[in-house]
């Protein structure tokens, strides 16, 4: 799990007398050659963080951010990504369930296929999708048969995209949790009468709580930022499959100054996101 | 209930009844299979062999393959380390049981109200349980299983997490509920002091196998194995009793002059065998030491041995002697001192044929 933050209790002392030096020692201290590369891992990652602030049109936003596209394209983010979290809710976190407690052969094997979309080319998730839900694709092409539904290209298209890459992040999150927690809430729950959808819903759920809501942003986060997949599968209609990141992307094709703004948008929702979170993040642990 | 329980390569066998109101006392060693027994009576563990029933209700027969999930049992566990609900405040953990067997919210918290008024925990009603202290939890946990209104209820180890200080006032409490409710009770303890207290019967399990039953006082007189021995305080030894001359020869070397028990099994045995497997078992402090051979006009055991170990008890000290039979001998800490007892020091035992009791070995399933 992503660990964001940093911890006020670790910062350097500023008069390095011998007391601190001491109190460092104590504390154990980090050698020099972890700290150069630490810091320059460090800058490497906030820098163009810094750079997006600096070259903002700040003078323009209101204006930018007003303009119907950069606002469609934002709603249009918010809501699949949104919807895709729903998604992978409803049946993402049953599937870290099995994972986590299924004694069957080939669970493993499951496992990692599931994961698999962490650690494959969004694009080629995309193609994948094609070839499975496009119109001529496996179980597109029945559903274009019995129903006339086609989902590449639409709005339902890009949650299916983006529930497709981010659903992993939360399974994999909460299957931990699951595993990790103490069966023993459970067997007292069962003493107690619970039938064992009850004890899910009455205990198991609310102890892997933070869990849950980490894996939750995780998600949610990943399809709020999904390109590769989306742009595959759903194409990049404004109004209709047009989120955000394509939104950027595009804006950049023809001025690189267009850009700057709606990403500036993302990462203000992402910063939001995290300082709202952050102290339940903090707190993540069977106590909590 | 009768049967045996498989977990893993480990086995218990075991045969046992408790009636309504009884306390059972289960004791035995770590990994004697105490946890195992509840674990199967939840029915978080089915029988291999055997059945288990709760009055006329039948909850696991290996035989017939009728099982009771552990929701559907009227059987409640007070786990060990509480598992209480962390989720939850102590007031919904109570709530818990009367909740999910269907009551309603308001229904639901006014039971668990009764319950915490009943065992005086209503000021904790709105903690968390991480808020509450270790004897607190462990009268929630009790609260919260008896809002289940079971048949029959089970403590596991209801005092081991408590310290020596909230232990004593937390049994006097627990004792006092207990008193009030109409089941059969079993507590599992590995603490002799607290099964003697808590218990109307102990039931003593070894290797997974019942080695005892019987009254607190018939066990601590009369222990069978040496692992009760060692509890209750007793030296303990197997011999071979020639019932003509009242002398057991034992396993470990030496004879011993014994008082008969006047038990109806010894008698009848006496009746039938000249010789008879027997336990011995004598009193660190019926032991008396003597640093030269001591003469006596009543019949006595005296043996000769060698001070391996001094440990200072409460208000005297117990003698660890090397001798044929070892033994372990009560003294005040001004004998110590006159005797100038130390390890290596050579001594005398002698214990009057009056104090050393000799009675049936029980079986042959656990030689000490």
């Amino acid at each position: 799990m992503t660990f964001i933050g940093t911890p006020r209790a670790r910062q350097a002392p500023t008069r390095r007398s011998r007391q601190g030096a001491r109190a460092a020692a104590t504390r154990g201290a980090i050698p020099w050659p972890l700290t150069i590369p630490a810091l320059l891992a460090a800058l490497f990652l906030l820098v163009p963080l810094a750079g997006l602030l600096v070259r903002a049109p700040w003078v323009g936003l209101p204006g930018i951010l007003a303009d119907s596209q950069v606002r469609q394209a934002l709603r249009l983010s918010l809501v699949c990504a949104s919807a895709a979290t729903a998604v992978s809710l409803a049946v993402g976190v049953p599937l870290a369930w099995v994972l986590a407690r299924s004694r069957a052969r080939g669970i493993s094997v499951l496992r990692a296929l599931v994961t698999l979309p962490l650690v494959l080319p969004p694009v080629v998730g995309g193609v994948a999708l094609l070839l499975a839900f496009g119109r001529q694709g496996i179980l597109g092409r029945l559903l274009d048969e019995w129903t006339g539904i086609t989902l590449p290209f639409t709005t339902a298209g890009v949650i299916i995209a983006e529930t497709f890459v981010a659903m992993p992040f939360l399974v994999i999150t909460v299957e931990g949790a699951f595993r990790a927690a103490d069966r023993g809430f459970e067997e007292a729950a069962a003493t107690l009468g619970a039938s064992c959808l009850t004890v899910f819903r009455t205990v198991t759920l609310p102890l892997i709580g933070p869990s849950l809501l980490a894996g939750t942003v995780l998600c949610w986060a990943r399809a709020l930022g999904e390109f590769g997949a989306t742009i595959t599968f759903a194409g990049n209609f404004p109004g209709r499959t047009q989120t955000m990141p394509l939104a950027v992307y595009l804006a950049l094709e023809s001025d690189p100054e267009a850009g700057v703004a709606p990403s500036l948008v993302l990462l203000v929702v992402s910063i939001v996101v995290l300082v709202g979170l952050r102290d339940r993040w903090l707190t993540v642990g069977p106590a909590a | 209930m009768s049967g045996t329980v498989e977990r893993g390569s480990f086995r218990l066998e075991a045969d046992l009844r408790a009636a309504p109101g009884e306390v059972l006392g289960v004791l035995g060693p770590n990994g004697a299979g105490k946890t195992t027994l509840l674990r199967a009576l939840s029915g978080l563990d089915a029988l291999s062999t055997g059945f288990i029933r709760l009055g006329d209700l039948m909850l696991d027969d290996a035989a017939t393959d009728t099982f009771v999930p552990p929701e559907r049992r009227p059987v409640g566990l007070v786990f060990q380390n509480y598992r209480l609900f962390p989720h939850l405040n102590v007031r919904d953990n109570v709530a818990y049981a009367p909740r999910v067997q269907g009551a309603g919210r308001r229904q639901a918290r006014a039971a668990a109200d009764t319950w915490l008024e009943r065992l005086d925990l209503t000021a904790l009603a709105t903690r968390r349980p991480h808020q509450i202290s270790g004897g607190q939890g462990q009268q929630v946990a009790l609260a919260r299983a008896l809002a289940a209104e079971p048949r029959l209820l089970l403590l596991d180890e209801p005092l081991s997490a408590l310290d020596a200080r909230t232990r004593l006032e937390v049994r006097a409490q627990l004792r006092s509920h207990l008193e009030e409710f109409t089941g059969p009770v079993l507590i599992i303890t590995h603490d002799p002091l607290e099964a003697m207290i808590m218990a109307d019967r102990l039931l003593v399990i070894e290797n997974g196998r019942v080695v005892q039953q019987g009254t607190p006082a018939q066990v601590a007189r009369q222990p069978a194995t040496q692992y009760v021995a060692r509890l209750v305080g007793l030296n303990l030894y197997t011999g071979t009793l020639e019932v003509a001359t009242a002398r057991v020869f034992l396993d470990v070397g030496g004879t011993f002059t014994v008082t008969l028990g006047d038990d109806d099994a010894m008698a009848s045995a006496q009746a039938g065998q000249p010789t008879r497997a027997v336990l011995v078992g004598l009193r660190p402090s019926a032991i008396s030491i003597y640093v030269e051979r001591p003469a006596h006009a009543s019949p006595r055991n005296v043996w000769q041995g060698t001070v391996v170990g001094l440990e200072l008890l409460a208000d005297r000290v117990r003698v660890q002697v090397d001798a044929t039979p070892p033994a372990l001998v009560d003294v005040s800490a001004a004998a110590v001192a006159d005797l100038a007892l130390r390890p290596g020091t050579a001594v005398w035992l002698s214990a009057k044929a009056t104090e050393t009791e000799a009675y049936p070995d029980p079986g042959p399933h656990h030689k000490p």
